[in-house]
């Protein structure tokens, strides 16, 4: 601030002409720094699609790999012992299958739990809570993303998986429920951030129309607000359901991953990405397992995009609305 | 007219106080908000209160012993400290160059700038299990065999689990943190500031530097304690990428391994022959790696709240 109000001196002629050459330079190297630097976001995206891909596309072309599993094989399963994931057993069993049935299980859970509670959450801080209030609790429930997840995990494994024995009788102590539950610690202020955002960008004309026509509280909120609001909680939705099936180490810890087929939430369960985890640390880099790994990762990681790319683009009209107010 | 008088008065009356309906959803939505912070509180205070008890000066300062059932965690602290700060000097760096090419330099309705802004909010949806293959994939397995090749003549020396690429995959990781703070604060600086600094004379480049960038302060430094409590929390995109369980060493190297608070946790909970023993380790871990990550968001909203207030009053 202080070099903008000091006065310009007066320089020579020749001086000046330097100056702004070199000042012409400095601009042009500063705006093509600023400009690349930029660029590594959009070439992060693409290297992460290109090298997830690479590893996981032998799958699809490797006959040394067709050897032992094919990319149907994947969805396919195994005669008698059915869809089982072994990659590690004599006759190697690939089935995904049981893989995403689990992180669909969990993620069903957890978004059971966390969708109605989130989204009530946001209508209390949008439309009830003091406004002194609302300064506290918003950024209160935004600091449960901040527990990093393996923190919520060792939780999940250490005090839920017990309660949740306590209170459903459960024969395995981690389950589906359990990781869940842990789940929705992640989900919920997701939802509920986007949610409030949602409900505090429907204008304030609405509010006062339904209650200037007589409508009470509740039929403002129910008839109006939330229809209103619609698109941004369903948005909140997706990017929560974007958000469980892509956590890891809550379900690594909490879900028991026992590779079962089953509909059942009260068994063991193992999800995509546990799994990814488990195994890949102990697997032979170029075997077919290990491209296999990969495939799953690839498969995660567009399932997510598709997600995001959707979840974002209500979002972020939202946002607008709602800075534009 | 003859239906308007048939409504009894009381009726308008009726919908200004709050009826049986109002109050069951007032209490609904209460009650939910109260359960979410419930959740809140109770991971905390079960962390304070299993963890407090361990900590002690030589649990902070020693390695661990007796196959981790007994003596500190330092490495482990050391570790992340170690990471964190390696990718918050890339991290920081690029989020706010990136966020100043979306807000100063870009014109309106850009294409690139677009692009830029799809990549960071998909950046940011990515799971961090996907970065820890991507750390595999393209870090480890392609950089790092390159540089092998060569520098090292083939010796496998950064084609493995290293600090220096797991610290690469966590600021890929983060960079949407410092980007959306960034720009978010670089948005609330007033245009009026920007017009009479380049009325003066002064370039865009000195107009960023020297007026718009000092009072976006505020927001690049939410942005990085942000982006150092989520690399600090991060476990899976490390495990394939340089954590390890245990070493008889610190890192003193780019290409060494090390050891980190949130893999200890994991690795305590589900490797462990005897849980019982290392349970008040674990719960020792947690409450160390809970208060590094804790403590550093609320100083973020702390610095936040500042720094909008005297904007405000600016």
């Amino acid at each position: 601030m202080a070099s903008i109000t000091t006065s310009v001196p007066v320089v020579e002629r020749k001086q000046t002409r330097s100056l702004r050459r070199t000042t012409r330079w400095v601009e042009r190297v500063a705006e093509g720094l600023v400009v690349g630097v930029s660029l590594v976001s959009i070439a992060s995206v693409l290297l992460i699609l290109v090298f997830v891909g690479k590893e996981a596309l032998p799958i699809l072309t490797s006959a040394k790999v067709h050897q032992e599993v094919t990319f149907g094989a994947l969805f396919g399963s195994y005669g008698s012992a059915g869809y089982a994931w072994q990659p590690v057993s004599e006759v190697p069993k690939y089935s995904i299958l049981p893989l995403f049935v689990g992180t669909l299980k969990v993620t069903f859970v957890a978004l059971a739990v966390s969708v109605p509670l989130s989204v009530a959450a946001a209508v209390y801080v949008a439309e009830f809570a003091p406004r002194r209030l609302r300064e506290y609790v918003k950024p209160a429930i935004e600091l449960l993303a901040g527990i990093p997840s393996v923190v919520v995990g060792f939780f999940a494994l250490i005090v839920l998986a017990t309660w949740v024995q306590r209170v459903f009788g459960t024969e395995h102590r981690l389950n589906s429920l359990v990781a869940g539950f842990g789940l929705a610690f992640a989900v919920c202020p997701v939802v509920f951030s986007i949610s409030e955002d949602a409900l505090r960008s429907v204008p304030d004309a609405y509010r006062s129309a339904a209650l200037a026509l007589g409508s009470t509280r509740s039929q403002t909120l129910l008839r109006v607000l939330l229809p209103a609001a619609m698109p941004g909680i369903a948005a909140s939705i997706v990017l929560g359901f974007g958000r469980a099936i892509g956590e890891t180490m809550i379900v690594l810890l909490a879900s028991g991953n026992a590779a079962i087929l089953d509909a059942s939430l009260e068994h063991s369960t193992r999800t995509v990405t546990a799994t990814i985890a488990q195994e890949l640390g102990e697997v032979v880099v170029g075997s077919p397992h290990y491209h296999v790994l990969f495939a799953l990762g690839a498969l995660l990681f567009l399932c997510t995009l598709g997600v995001n790319l959707v979840g974002e683009r209500v979002v972020f009209g939202m946002r607008k609305r709602l800075g534009g107010r | 007219m003859a239906a308007a008088t048939t409504i009894p008065p009381e009726s308008s009356r009726l919908a200004l106080k709050p009826n049986a309906g109002d109050r069951a959803l007032v209490g609904a939505t209460t009650l939910a908000t109260v359960i979410i912070l419930a959740m809140l509180v109770i991971v905390l205070a079960d962390v304070v209160i299993g963890g407090s008890h361990v900590l002690s000066w030589e649990f902070l300062t020693q390695a661990p012993t007796d196959g981790m059932t007994k003596g500190g965690i330092f490495p482990a602290i050391f570790g992340t400290v170690a990471l964190t700060f390696l990718m918050t000097i890339v991290a920081v760096p690029a989020g706010v160059a990136t966020a100043v090419y979306l807000t100063e330099y870009a014109p309106p309705d850009s294409r690139l700038a677009r692009a830029i802004r799809v990549c960071i909010a998909n950046l940011a949806g990515v799971p961090s299990i996907v970065f820890g293959l991507f750390g595999l994939g393209f870090f480890i397995a392609t950089v790092g065999r390159a540089i092998d090749v060569a520098a090292y003549g083939g010796q496998p020396t950064y084609a493995k689990p290293s600090l220096i690429w797991a610290a690469l995959t966590l600021a890929i990781l983060t960079l949407p943190v410092v980007v959306v703070s960034t720009e978010e604060a670089l948005r609330a600086v007033p245009r009026e500031l920007r017009d009479g600094s380049l009325a003066l004379g002064a370039t865009k480049f000195q107009t960023v530097t020297r007026v718009v960038l000092p009072q976006a302060l505020g927001g690049i430094l939410t942005g990085g304690i942000l982006a150092v409590s989520r690399g600090a929390g991060e476990v899976a995109p490390i495990m394939f990428t340089g954590a390890a369980y245990f070493l008889p060493y610190l890192p003193t190297h780019l290409n060494d391994q090390f050891m980190n608070l949130g893999y200890h946790v994991y690795v305590l909970a589900t490797q462990s022959p005897d849980v019982d023993k290392t349970k008040p380790l674990l719960y020792g871990t947690v409450l160390v790696l809970l208060l590094l990550t804790f403590v550093l968001n609320l100083a973020a909203i702390a610095v936040r709240a500042r720094f909008r207030r005297r904007l405000l009053q600016a």
